[in-house]
């Protein structure tokens, strides 16, 4: 149940995708972003969709573990589809009392839909393909130049490490936790709304008890082997534009550009 | 009551890069009134097995036949199988949440449905039981409490429910030499007062040695072997190819055997072993 969820989980593998240098693939994720949301028709979709298909393609994350994905944003999905086909006026295909469709209302929830997946999953890459370590070591990397205005970019990046890397330590210990309550013979599945809020409370106080004896833990890991901070700090692994990174550069432009072509010329 | 396992198989992540076979068909009977250890080196699948036995995991294939009840068939109530069995997790004091230790350990017996009386009685019982006084320590907040303490309260929780089988996975693990010795004669007290089956996974095979009537043996998922704690220790070779010791005392006896002193073979008791060099020696001095 609680395994089930992927967002923003890591996809291990060897391919071209995870072995790119994070800082290309934040920016890619990023452009693409943009150019989800410059885009006005269906072509510039079919577009940017074939490219991610072959990223994935390339990536050999399997299809059917990034459609799962999405499940849990499936409600969000349906509800914007079903807000926008009946709320837009314009030329009526269907009426019952004072629900419509609209041609326009259907072409903007199909439309609208293909955004938010296309978005979802090409945000969802970003994370399959990059660990979380490196990516938090793109992230800073990124940000460093804004350390001269006083952004505190390795403490920022080394939050969101840290943040990350106890996800699944936070998983596994509410899987743990509820199991335990189960086995004591809680039920967290029927009852109604009061009934179900209750029955978290088994779940949350050993969880917040827990996640503080983590946090003080690792506090007092960090200070004894001397952590302070940014300062002065080098690594292992320096960070280093490779061929195959240029490629990539090379190839995200003519996608840009193919884009922003298609988009005035349609 | 007994259990029945047969060729149970489970598989994490199936379908997935991490899919791993954790249950490679295993097989085991225990009857009523014994006390079965369950040893095997960390991630061998010992706590795999046991969520199993209490329906929170169900097998990929195999059945569970708990007192003539076969838990994985669908349909079986959740209820119906905590009743039957109880699991204390690793570390259960993580799972204790309300304000007092009497309301804590009540939560189980409530979530059976039982009335208010025979709540208060099991709880009064349950913490009686786990060698707490039940009059100091009702009203106390659980997370106020030393680590054994914690510790007896939380499986207090799980005896409340008067389970048929009571399963602990590591009673013992984290505490200091003298709650691991209370905690352990605690579990062998409720053991003999209720006369059910008691399921006991541990890393100290001393402590298994000298209370389990059977110990089976993991690896990987598979059973090596199954017995007598005499059966099975005897198989040093077994045990050490699988990452497991003999208990310190056998391991002493082996060794003094190896050097040539006549002894009797997997001395698994201590006063034993005394007897059995005062002997030898008393037979060498002749």
């Amino acid at each position: 149940m609680i395994r089930d969820i992927t967002i923003g989980q890591y996809f291990p593998g060897n391919s071209v995708i995870h072995r790119l240098d994070p800082r290309v693939k934040i920016i890619a994720t990023l452009l693409f972003i943009i150019e989800i949301f410059i885009v006005d028709n269906f072509l510039g979709f079919a577009v940017a969709g074939l490219c991610l298909g072959a990223v994935i393609a390339v990536s050999r994350v399997p299809l059917g573990y990034i459609v799962r994905g999405l499940k849990p944003i499936l409600i969000i999905l349906l509800f914007t589809f079903a807000l926008n086909m009946f709320m837009i006026d314009g030329h009526i295909l269907w009426q019952w009392g004072f629900l419509k469709i609209t041609a326009e209302g259907l072409r903007t929830a199909v439309f609208m839909a293909i955004r938010l997946i296309l978005l979802i999953i090409g945000s969802s890459m970003l994370t399959l393909c990059t660990r979380p370590l490196s990516l938090t070591d793109g992230i800073e990397r990124l940000l460093s130049p804004f350390k001269k205005i006083g952004l505190p970019a390795h403490e920022i990046a080394m939050m969101m490490t840290i943040a990350l890397r106890f996800i699944p330590t936070l998983l596994e210990e509410t899987d743990k936790i509820m199991k335990a309550q189960q086995a004591r013979g809680a039920d967290f599945e029927t009852g109604n709304l009061i009934h179900r809020a209750k029955s978290l409370i088994p779940i949350l106080v050993p969880l917040f008890v827990s996640a503080f004896r983590i946090a003080q833990d690792l506090a007092m890991a960090m200070e004894a082997r001397c952590y302070r901070g940014g300062e002065h700090r080098t690594r292992m692994n320096e960070m280093k534009f490779k061929g195959r990174d240029y490629a990539a550069f090379a190839l995200l432009a003519l996608f840009l550009a193919v884009i922003i072509v298609e988009s005035r010329i349609f | 009551m007994s259990i029945r396992v047969e060729n149970l198989i489970h598989i994490y992540d199936k379908g997935m890069p991490t899919e791993q076979l954790a249950l490679d068909n295993i097989s085991f009977t225990a009857e009523d009134g014994q006390m079965v250890g369950i040893i095997g080196h960390t991630g061998s699948g010992k706590s795999t097995l046991l969520q199993h036995l209490n329906g929170l995991l169900k097998p990929d294939s195999g059945r569970i036949v708990i007192g003539g009840t076969d838990i994985t068939e669908p349909g079986v109530s959740m209820v119906q199988i905590r009743k039957k069995i109880g699991l204390v997790f690793q570390y259960p004091e993580y799972q204790l949440f309300e304000e007092t230790v009497a309301k804590d350990v009540a939560f189980g017996p409530k979530n059976l449905g039982l009335s208010q009386e025979e709540i208060d009685e099991r709880v009064r019982e349950a913490i009686e039981l786990v060698g707490l006084d039940f009059e100091t320590i009702k009203d106390r907040s659980p997370f106020d409490l030393s680590g054994g303490q914690k510790r007896r309260v939380a499986i207090a929780g799980v005896v409340a429910m008067r389970p048929e089988v009571l399963i602990l996975d590591e009673p013992t693990a984290g505490l200091d030499p003298k709650a691991h010795k209370d905690v352990l004669a605690m579990v062998e007290e409720v053991h003999r007062r209720t006369g059910n089956i008691t399921i006991l996974v541990s890393h100290n095979m001393a402590d298994i040695a000298r209370l389990c009537d059977k110990i089976i043996v993991i690896d990987s998922g598979k059973l090596v072997t199954t017995g007598t704690p005499y059966e099975v220790f005897s198989k040093k070779d077994e045990l050490r190819a699988v990452g497991l010791e003999l208990p310190p005392v056998t391991k002493f006896t082996e060794s003094l055997r190896e050097r040539g002193l006549q002894l009797e073979s997997t001395i698994l008791d201590i006063d034993q072993a005394a007897d059995q060099i005062a002997a030898y020696l008393k037979r060498k001095a002749k």
